[in-house]
Order: structure tokens, then C-alpha cells, then sequence
């Protein structure tokens, strides 16, 4: 499965790791929230990055107290119709000021990257190599956006403020 | 009218080549089906019984001239030269071609219309008040908020993939008219002791199979805090809301289960972290909103011109002008409904032809604009009281002039087995039938208000838990059978039907109908209780032995 990061298909520097499997001594690992949560202490003292994968039926809150020791957060969309792990990307962005990896996992499809981008995303493990490589152009399908979200990106309402000021003043 | 900007109109642009683009991938197979349903549906496009279905949005109910001459022209270009106007006001096309619908929407973009989210698990058209604006004693326009409201709620990067389906709808009048109390989240819009503008916020209505009245969740936010809090309930309601069963995954199910007072601290707990955040919305944004919509100039008129004086004489002019013409804000002025529920023909079509012709009415008598409400029927919201007589004569021409608002024959009804692969049992032949029974205007008037809903499933499409008189469609060993309930209603005091006996086959419908009509004229305490309120005092019971002691 592709992985997209900066916008492009890149090398995969986490090698996910299975709840029964040994952990490697080093090296960059991703790890289910579980066996995280067993021990946090132990393996944030391992040599290598940690990113846990968090399941979409739990609140985010109780991952809030490592966040600092991690580089990657893998949130889940079992189903692309199943939007939980939105409000936990943004909530991670947000509110709890997360700023490593943010992985999108599951099903993920093109026709879901730009919400995913704004919801604060940038990293994913695309379904289909085909949709990985329309990666750059899908991103940039909406120039206009409603909502203000955590991304930066300048809402409508923004930009018509920004106009009618520009405009009262003259310019 | 609201008109859109050069941004609004980018972003629906950007919406049809995507959509462009996702039915070519389905047509070359690259998309599953599985994958591009809710892309669809998205959009509006439902596959029906015989062909897709689409689903366009009027956003608050409000059209200009200009638009419903194009939706005339997709009804003819790519459906069967009518459309079908539905409760949530919305038109549907019943015989679209999906290789087609990229242009239909395109088409429709040139005036400023979209299909974005009439359909899938993301929040729908913003309905309001089909008279908002308009109407005597409204306290403001509530379209500023429900345009702020649709803006908010189009392409919502964390709420296109709830738990289910989420219906705002939003009135400014103490006469609800837009069924507030049956969404997902409903807005009356009220002002507090300081004057400033903010809504009682209702949450967890809904019908279908599980039918609530929605419960207030707060009496007052101030209009600056509307978009942070309904977003604090959205996302409380997309962590927690029930995704293993789709019956049980609506809001109303959670608030439901948690209990007004728990989900209502829930909501609490996120808004006070939000609150202050970006989405507070400063007068100055409001007023650019504003901004955008414009209001007819209107004249200093007489409120009894001579026109009208005359054309009292004639007697179907005038039980036209009582039963469908009703007051506007501006003296000299009227709101006129124009009824889609012909005797014998399905409640809530039009055809092209209509529309075109109406387009030309309304340039000529009502500033270009035309209403939708929820209850299936058009109006013209402007309307000079001088010119009543000659637009009748129009209207009765292109067959809109059925004075049967709000009579017993001024049916709500759903598409049913007709159309809808969901449905159980028709609801059209039904609807059909009871506008022939009571196809005497007079004799209906005798009977006075009474609304009659038909849903042909317990999806509750037809809104039959809230019809004075509700039948519910369903099967039964293979044979379509009906349950009808009494007492029901959707304004600011909603309720739900009772159950007024067993269920019946589809040939006796009507003749129970009429028993129950006939029943309600011997129990009424005087010629103006309304049937709902002989329902009220009464109760179920009397009703029953009238109406079954035979059966």
C-alpha cells in the first residue's frame, strides 16, 4: 500500500508492528494503542521513533498525555464512510496542538483526501496506487473553502472580509 | 434572493468536474459501486426501482425566475418534462441517465443551484420558512441564517461521514411553517431581553421508524455563537453517535439513549472550548451575508384596489382568493400558495411547461421569485393585491390555481412503490384517490383544515407521524396494507399521530378516510374546531367505534 507524505509517494520510515510480534530494538515502529498504553514508559525508552495507531471508538483524550513522545499518530477509517477519526484529527491538531505525523489509514480514497488534508492529515496510507498517484492534483481540486479548520487554509467569508475592506479602503 | 459570488460560484464549479470525474471512474469501472454510492449520493443520485433519481436542493425554499427555467429545462433535456417538488423543498427527477448528470448539474450551476448533500450521511439542505421574509410579524429574515447555515454546512471537512443522515431547518415566525420540531436540529430564531438576535436550539426530532419531537437543548444562543454551537453538537454526535445499526444512528437516537440532560453537558463541555474559536461570527460577517440578498422595491399600494373590489363578484375568484391567498408584510401586497395537488394528479409534480410559464408569472407578478414548502406546493411571495384577479386567470390557465391549500385534499405524500425501491405499498394512487373523494371545494372547505400525510414506508418520507391524518404504508403477507393514525402535527405544537385502528388493505383506504372525516364532522364542538383539535379534546376513542364499529 503507497504511502503519500509531503504530497508524494514516499518510503515508509515505520514498519508497523503486530500486537504478537517482537518489538526490533530500534528503528522507527507503529504500534496499535493497546500495547502502547500497556507500557508507554518501556517503549518511548526504546532506540527509534514511536507512532501509535488509534482506534476511531476511543476518545483521543487518553492519548493526549504522550503525545509530546510521539512521532506518529495512524488514525482509522475501517470504512471511508465511517468519518469518526475527523473530529480526532482535528481535535489533535487543534485543540491538543499535535504536531507530528498525522496518518490516515483503512480505506483510504481519493475522493476523500482534501477532507482529510484539512482535517489536518498529512500522511496516508492510500488503498490504490492509482489514487496515490493523482495525489498532488486531487489535493488541490477546491480552491474555496467554507470552514475554517486548523489547516490555515483562508475561508470564504475571509476572503470576502479581506475584499471588502481592501475595496472600503481604496485600494 | 441570495446571489452568489464569484466564490460560491467556484466552489460549485469545482463540485461538478469532480463529480465529472467520479462517474467517469464508475463508468470505466475503476470505481467500485460499493465506493462511489456515497460519492452519489453525495450529490444527489439515488438508483430507484426504474432509473436513478436526483435530488436537487432549493436552499430555504427560495428559487428566482431564472432558476426554475432551468430546472424546467432539465426536466425536459434529461428527465420526462416534469419534476417532483418534495418535503424537504427539494425537486427530484425521476428518469435521469447517470452518463448525463455531469451536464445536468452543470447546467444547474450556471444559475447558482446544487445538488451538493440532498442525500448520504452528511447534513442536508438548510430548509426555513417558505414565507421567511415575507411574512406579517416575523422577527427577521431567517434565510441570512440559513445561507450562513448552508455555507457552514457545504463540504464540511469533519461532517461528511456521520453516523446518518442530519436535517437543520430553521422559522423566524411564532407559526412554525417549516416543521422545525421534526429535525435534527431545529432553530427558532428569537431575540433576547437586550434585542440581540439568537435561537432557541432543538435537537433529536426526527420521524421514521423511531419518531421524536425534537427536545430544546437551549433557549438562547446569541446568533454569534451559532456556528460554534451547532458544530460542538455535530461533533459530539459524530464521535457518539451509533454507527452498528442504521435504524439506531440518528441524533435523535443518541439523545435519546443519553438523555437531553447528559447529551445537552456533553455539548456543553465542547462548546466552551470552542466557542471563542473562529467560528464566532462578528455583526460585520452577518451583515456581508446580508449583503448578498436582495428585497424587492416595493410600491405604495392600496390595500383594496379597485381590481379587487370588482373581481369579488365572481365567486370562484373569490373562494380561490380565501383559500389561497394569504397576508404579506407590506400593506397592498400578498403572499399567494400555489397548490401542486390537482384533483386526481400526484401531489407535488409539475411539469416543464408549468414551470416555464410560472417563471413568466413571477417576472411579471412577483419580482421574479418563487417559494417552495415543505408541504409540496409552490407560492409567489410578492404579489401586488391589484393584480390578483389577472394572475388567477393565469394560474387557473397552467392548472395552479386549485384552491384546496391546507383542505383535505392538499395532500403530503411521498413517491412509494411507484418509484422508491424502499417503499412497502404506493402512496400516489392513494393521494390520487382522496382528491377525487374530496374534489368538491366546497364540501372540503365545510371540513376546513385538515392535512392528510401518506408515506408509503416507515421512512416517514410523506411525514405520516405529523399528518392531522397519517397513513403509513406496509406489507403484509405480500399485500399492501395501511396504518392510519389521527391527531398528528408538525408545527410549533408538534405531535405524534395515535394509532386509530388496525391496519387496512389499500382498496378500503379512502372509505376509511372519509368515515374518519365524517366522524370528526359529527363530533366537532362547533363549525371552527379543526379536526386536529376535535382529535385533541376527544381523544382516540371516539373516532375508533365511529369509524371501525362496522369493519
Amino acid at each position: 500500500m503507497p504511502l503519500v507524505k509531503n504530497g508524494k509517494i514516499s518510503d515508509d520510515a515505520f514498519v508497523h508492528v503486530a500486537d504478537d510480534a517482537p518489538l526490533p530494538p530500534d528503528g522507527a515502529i507503529l504500534i496499535s494503542a493497546a500495547r502502547f498504553l500497556e507500557d508507554p514508559e518501556a517503549i518511548s525508552r526504546r532506540l527509534g521513533k514511536t507512532g501509535v495507531v488509534w482506534p476511531n471508538n476511543r476518545d483521543v483524550d487518553d492519548l493526549v498525555p504522550y503525545l509530546d513522545r510521539l512521532a506518529a499518530v495512524a488514525l482509522v477509517f475501517p470504512t471511508f464512510r465511517d468519518g469518526r477519526a475527523y473530529s480526532q484529527a482535528r481535535l489533535l491538531r487543534e485543540r491538543f496542538l499535535y504536531h507530528g505525523e498525522l496518518r490516515a489509514t483503512g480505506q483510504v480514497l481519493r475522493d476523500q483526501f482534501v477532507f482529510m488534508l484539512r482535517a489536518g492529515f498529512d500522511a496516508f496510507e492510500v488503498r490504490k496506487q492509482a489514487d496515490a498517484e493523482v495525489f498532488a492534483q486531487t489535493a488541490k481540486r477546491y480552491s474555496v473553502f467554507y470552514q475554517p479548520t486548523g489547516d490555515g487554509r483562508v475561508t470564504a467569508l475571509n476572503r470576502r472580509m479581506q475584499l471588502r475592506h481592501s475595496e472600503s479602503a481604496g485600494l | 434572493m441570495y446571489a452568489y459570488d464569484e466564490l460560491d460560484r467556484t466552489l460549485i464549479n469545482e463540485r461538478v468536474s469532480e463529480f465529472r470525474d467520479q462517474v467517469k471512474r464508475r463508468l470505466s469501472g475503476e470505481l467500485t459501486e460499493d465506493e462511489f454510492k456515497m460519492l452519489r449520493l453525495q450529490n444527489g443520485v439515488y438508483l430507484q426501482l426504474h432509473a436513478y433519481m436526483f435530488r436537487v436542493a432549493i436552499p430555504y425554499g427560495t428559487l428566482s425566475s431564472r432558476q426554475l427555467r432551468q430546472l424546467a429545462h432539465v426536466a425536459r433535456r434529461y428527465d420526462r418534462g416534469y419534476g417532483h417538488f418534495t418535503t424537504r423543498q427539494n425537486i427530484q427527477f425521476n428518469w435521469i441517465k447517470l452518463a448525463e448528470l455531469p451536464d445536468a448539474l452543470a447546467d444547474l450551476a450556471e444559475v447558482g443551484i446544487h445538488a451538493m448533500q440532498t442525500s448520504g450521511n452528511n447534513t442536508r439542505n438548510v430548509t426555513s420558512d417558505q414565507w421567511a421574509g415575507v411574512a406579517p410579524g416575523e422577527i427577521e429574515d431567517p434565510r441570512i441564517w440559513s445561507e450562513i447555515l448552508r455555507q457552514y454546512t457545504t463540504l464540511h471537512p469533519e461532517f461528511s461521514f456521520l453516523p446518518r443522515k442530519f436535517k437543520f431547518a430553521i422559522t423566524a415566525s411564532a407559526h412554525d411553517r417549516a416543521a422545525i420540531k421534526i429535525h435534527d436540529i431545529g432553530l427558532r430564531l428569537h431575540k433576547n431581553a437586550q434585542g440581540e438576535t439568537g435561537f432557541e436550539v432543538m435537537v433529536g426530532g426526527g420521524l421514521g421508524r423511531t419518531p421524536f419531537i425534537a427536545k430544546t437543548i437551549r433557549p438562547f444562543v446569541h446568533g454569534s455563537d451559532l456556528l460554534s454551537y451547532v458544530e460542538a453538537i455535530m461533533r459530539v454526535y459524530n464521535q457518539y453517535g451509533r454507527r452498528d445499526n442504521i435504524y439506531k444512528a440518528r441524533i435523535k437516537i443518541l439523545v435519546h439513549e443519553l438523555g437531553i440532560e447528559r447529551f445537552a453537558q456533553e455539548v456543553e463541555e465542547e462548546w466552551r472550548q470552542i466557542r471563542d474559536g473562529a467560528l464566532k461570527l462578528d455583526d460585520s460577517v452577518v451583515e456581508e451575508i446580508r449583503s448578498r440578498f436582495t428585497y424587492p422595491a416595493y410600491e405604495k399600494l392600496a390595500h383594496m384596489p379597485d381590481e379587487l373590489r370588482k373581481a369579488a363578484h365572481d365567486p370562484h375568484f373569490e373562494g380561490w382568493r380565501r383559500n389561497s391567498v394569504f397576508p404579506h408584510k407590506m400593506t397592498g401586497y400578498a403572499i399567494v400558495t400555489l397548490s401542486l395537488k390537482p384533483v386526481g394528479g400526484p401531489p407535488g409534480d409539475a411539469t416543464a411547461d408549468q414551470m416555464d410559464a410560472l417563471a413568466d408569472l413571477a417576472d411579471k407578478y412577483s419580482f421574479g421569485e418563487i417559494r417552495v414548502g415543505h408541504e409540496q406546493n409552490l407560492a409567489l411571495p410578492h404579489v401586488a393585491r391589484r393584480d390578483l384577479p389577472t394572475l388567477w386567470k393565469a394560474l387557473d390557465k397552467i392548472g395552479l390555481a386549485t384552491p384546496n391549500v391546507n383542505l383535505v385534499s392538499d395532500i403530503i405524500a411521498c413517491p412509494g412503490l411507484d418509484y422508491c425501491s424502499l417503499a412497502n405499498a404506493r402512496s400516489i394512487p392513494i393521494a390520487q384517490e382522496l382528491t377525487r373523494r374530496f374534489s368538491n371545494h366546497d364540501t372540503a372547505n365545510l371540513i376546513g383544515r385538515l392535512h392528510i400525510n401518506i408515506s408509503g414506508c416507515i421512512n416517514a418520507c410523506g411525514h405520516h407521524h405529523v399528518g392531522h391524518i397519517g397513513i403509513l404504508g406496509v406489507e403484509k403477507n405480500g399485500e399492501e396494507f395501511y396504518q392510519i393514525t389521527i391527531g398528528g402535527r408538525a408545527d410549533e405544537n408538534a405531535q405524534l399521530g395515535s394509532l386509530v385502528g388496525p391496519a387496512v388493505p389499500y382498496a378500503e383506504v379512502a372509505d376509511v378516510i372519509e368515515d374518519i372525516v365524517e366522524a370528526y364532522l359529527a363530533l366537532r364542538a362547533n363549525p371552527d374546531e379543526l379536526f386536529v383539535d376535535s382529535v385533541k379534546r376527544l381523544g382516540v376513542e371516539p373516532f375508533r367505534e365511529r369509524v371501525y364499529a362496522t369493519r
